[in-house]
C-alpha cells in the first residue's frame, strides 16, 4: 500500500502542479494573447522560446537551471541579494523549474484558442465601445474558455510527469522536491518494487484520468499539443 | 531523378542490416559497468588497458550500482559489473548470473568536502553550524555512500541536527556535483572523487576532511564477470588486469583501499 512518505510525495506533487498550473495561467495569458494579436517580427523568436522545452532534454534544463540559480550563477546571486536564499533544493526552485518545463503545454492551447476568435467578435465589441480590457474579459477570455481548460488540464499534468528536471534539481527531500516520480524513482533504485508498483499504478490511473477527461471536455476538436 | 519508395526502402534495409552487421562483427569488444566512484580511476585504467589491447573497444558505462544490478538481472549487455557494494555482485552470482567468483577490488572511503571552505579543519560535529543551509550526501535509501554517510553522522550524534539540512544526491557523483556547484555548502562524498583534479583544484579547496572508517560499516566494493560475457577472453584480461601494478596503483592514487591493505592516504 502507500506509506506516509507515499502520501507526502503525492500531496507535494499535487501542490506543486497547482501552483505551476496558476503561474502559467497568470503569465501565459498575456504571452498567448500577445502572440495571437502582434504583427511584429518578434513573435517568431517568442513563439520559438515558448516551444523550447518541448524539444530540449529535461538535462539541459536542469543543468542550466543548476548552474544559474547557484551560488555563482546569476539567478543565484539575484535570489541572494533579495535575502530569498538559493534556489535549488527547494519547493520554490521546482516552481520556477517546472513553469519553464511545463510553460508550451499551457501558452500553445492559449495562443492558438485567441487566435481561432479571429478579429471579428473583437471589433464587434469594439463598435459597442468596448475598450481593450473590456474585450479581452468580456469577449475574448470567454470564447477562448477550451484553450484555458486545456492548457490547464495540459499544464497540470505535464508537471506531475516530470522527473528530469526535479532530479537534477531538487535533491529529493521529503515534502520539499521528493516528488513522485522521484519517490517512485528512490523505491525501484533501494528494489522495492512492491512499493513503485503502487504509485506507478496510482500514476498510471491518474493520468488517463486527467487525459480522459481533457478529450470528454473536448470531444469535437483535438487536444492541442503541441 | 525520382526515387521510388521501394528503392530507398532497399537502400534503408542495406543500411540496417550492415548496422546490425557491424555490431555482430565487434568481437573483441568490453563493456564495463562501473559504480560511480570509480569514474575518473576507471577512466585511467581503462585507458592503460586499452593501450596493451590497441584492437579491442572498451567502453565504461558509470552509473548507480543498484541500478546496474537491475538491469543485468533483466539481461543488460554489460561483460564486467564493478559495485560500490559487493552485495550486489554476490546477488547476481547466486542468482547463477555470474561466470567468475566475486572479486573484492577496493574498500572506498567517505570524505567531507566543500568547495568553499577548506574542509580538511573541520570534523562532523562542525556540520551542525548554521552556515552550512544545504549538506549533500547521497541518497541512504540506496546508495551504498549515502548509507555510510548515515552511519557515520548518527554515530557521531549529530544525524538529528543536521537532518533538516540534508539534501540526497542520486548517487555519489551527483552529490559531488552539488557540492561542487556550490548549490550545497558542504558534502560527504567519496574520496576517489574528492581526489580527482577537477574537484581537488576547485577554488584552490584542495581540502578534505577523511571521516574514521570506524563510524561507518566498511565500504566493501567488488566485481564480477557477467554470465553473458564467459566467453569473452578480454573479460578475463581485464579482470586480471586489475591486479596488475598500474591498475592498482591508479586505484590507491584515488584513495582506494586495496584488499590486503590497510589504509587510504591521508590528505
Amino acid at each position: 500500500m502507500l506509506s506516509a512518505n507515499d502520501l507526502t510525495a503525492i500531496w507535494l506533487t499535487l501542490k506543486l502542479a497547482t501552483v505551476v498550473t496558476g503561474v502559467l495561467l497568470l503569465i501565459g495569458t498575456p504571452i498567448a494573447w500577445w502572440l495571437a494579436r502582434t504583427r511584429s517580427w518578434w513573435k517568431r523568436p517568442v513563439a520559438a522560446i515558448v516551444a523550447l522545452p518541448l524539444v530540449l532534454p529535461p538535462t539541459v534544463i536542469g543543468f542550466y537551471l543548476l548552474v544559474a540559480m547557484g551560488p555563482y550563477g546569476p539567478l543565484g546571486q539575484l535570489t541572494e541579494a533579495l535575502g530569498l536564499g538559493l534556489l535549488p533544493f527547494t519547493f520554490a526552485g521546482l516552481v520556477v523549474a517546472s513553469v519553464i518545463y511545463s510553460m508550451p503545454f499551457v501558452i500553445q492551447p492559449l495562443h492558438n484558442a485567441f487566435e481561432a476568435i479571429g478579429e471579428r467578435p473583437l471589433e464587434v465589441a469594439a463598435t459597442l465601445r468596448a475598450g481593450p480590457v473590456d474585450r479581452f474579459f468580456s469577449v475574448a477570455m470567454p470564447l477562448a474558455r477550451p484553450g484555458f481548460i486545456t492548457g490547464a488540464i495540459l499544464g497540470f499534468a505535464h508537471t506531475i510527469g516530470e522527473f528530469g528536471v526535479v532530479l537534477m534539481i531538487g535533491g529529493s527531500i521529503p515534502g520539499q522536491t521528493r516528488v513522485v516520480s522521484v519517490q517512485i524513482y528512490d523505491h525501484v533504485q533501494a528494489f522495492e518494487y512492491a512499493r513503485a508498483h503502487w504509485l506507478a499504478g496510482a500514476l498510471l490511473v491518474f493520468s488517463f484520468l486527467v487525459l480522459l477527461a481533457l478529450y470528454a471536455f473536448n470531444p469535437s476538436r483535438r487536444a492541442t499539443w503541441s | 531523378m525520382v526515387i521510388s519508395p521501394m528503392k530507398t526502402l532497399q537502400c534503408l534495409a542495406g543500411l540496417l542490416l550492415m548496422a546490425l552487421a557491424g555490431h555482430a562483427s565487434a568481437t573483441g569488444s568490453l563493456r564495463i559497468a562501473a559504480a560511480a566512484d570509480l569514474k575518473f580511476a576507471m577512466d585511467e585504467i581503462a585507458a592503460t588497458f586499452r593501450q596493451s589491447h590497441p584492437d579491442a573497444r572498451v567502453e565504461v558505462i558509470y552509473g548507480s550500482s543498484g541500478n546496474f544490478k537491475a538491469q543485468i538481472q533483466q539481461g543488460a549487455p554489460f561483460d564486467l559489473f564493478f559495485s560500490a557494494d559487493i552485495a550486489f555482485p554476490r546477488e547476481l552470482r547466486e542468482a547463477g548470473l555470474a561466470a567468475s567468483e566475486v572479486r573484492p577490488y577496493a574498500t572506498g572511503r567517505i570524505v567531507l568536502w566543500s568547495g568553499q571552505t577548506d574542509a580538511s579543519k573541520l570534523t562532523l560535529a562542525d556540520l551542525t553550524s548554521a552556515d552550512y543551509r544545504k549538506i549533500a550526501i547521497a541518497n541512504p535509501t540506496h546508495a551504498p555512500y549515502g548509507k555510510r554517510a548515515e552511519e557515520a553522522l548518527r554515530a557521531s550524534g549529530v544525524w538529528g541536527k543536521v537532518e533538516p539540512r540534508l539534501v540526497y544526491g542520486e548517487n555519489i557523483a551527483q552529490t559531488a556535483q552539488f557540492v561542487q556547484s556550490g548549490n550545497a555548502q558542504i558534502g560527504i562524498i567519496a574520496l576517489s572523487l574528492a581526489l580527482n583534479p577537477e574537484l581537488a583544484g576547485k577554488g584552490g579547496m584542495a581540502g578534505y576532511y577523511l571521516i574514521p572508517d570506524a563510524l561507518h560499516e566498511p565500504l566493501e566494493q567488488g566485481f564480477i564477470i557477467t554470465r553473458r560475457a564467459a566467453g569473452n577472453p578480454l573479460a578475463r584480461d581485464f579482470a586480471d588486469f586489475m591486479d596488475s601494478t598500474a591498475a592498482r596503483a591508479t586505484m590507491v592514487r584515488y584513495g582506494f583501499v586495496l584488499p590486503g591493505e590497510q589504509r587510504a592516504i591521508g590528505p
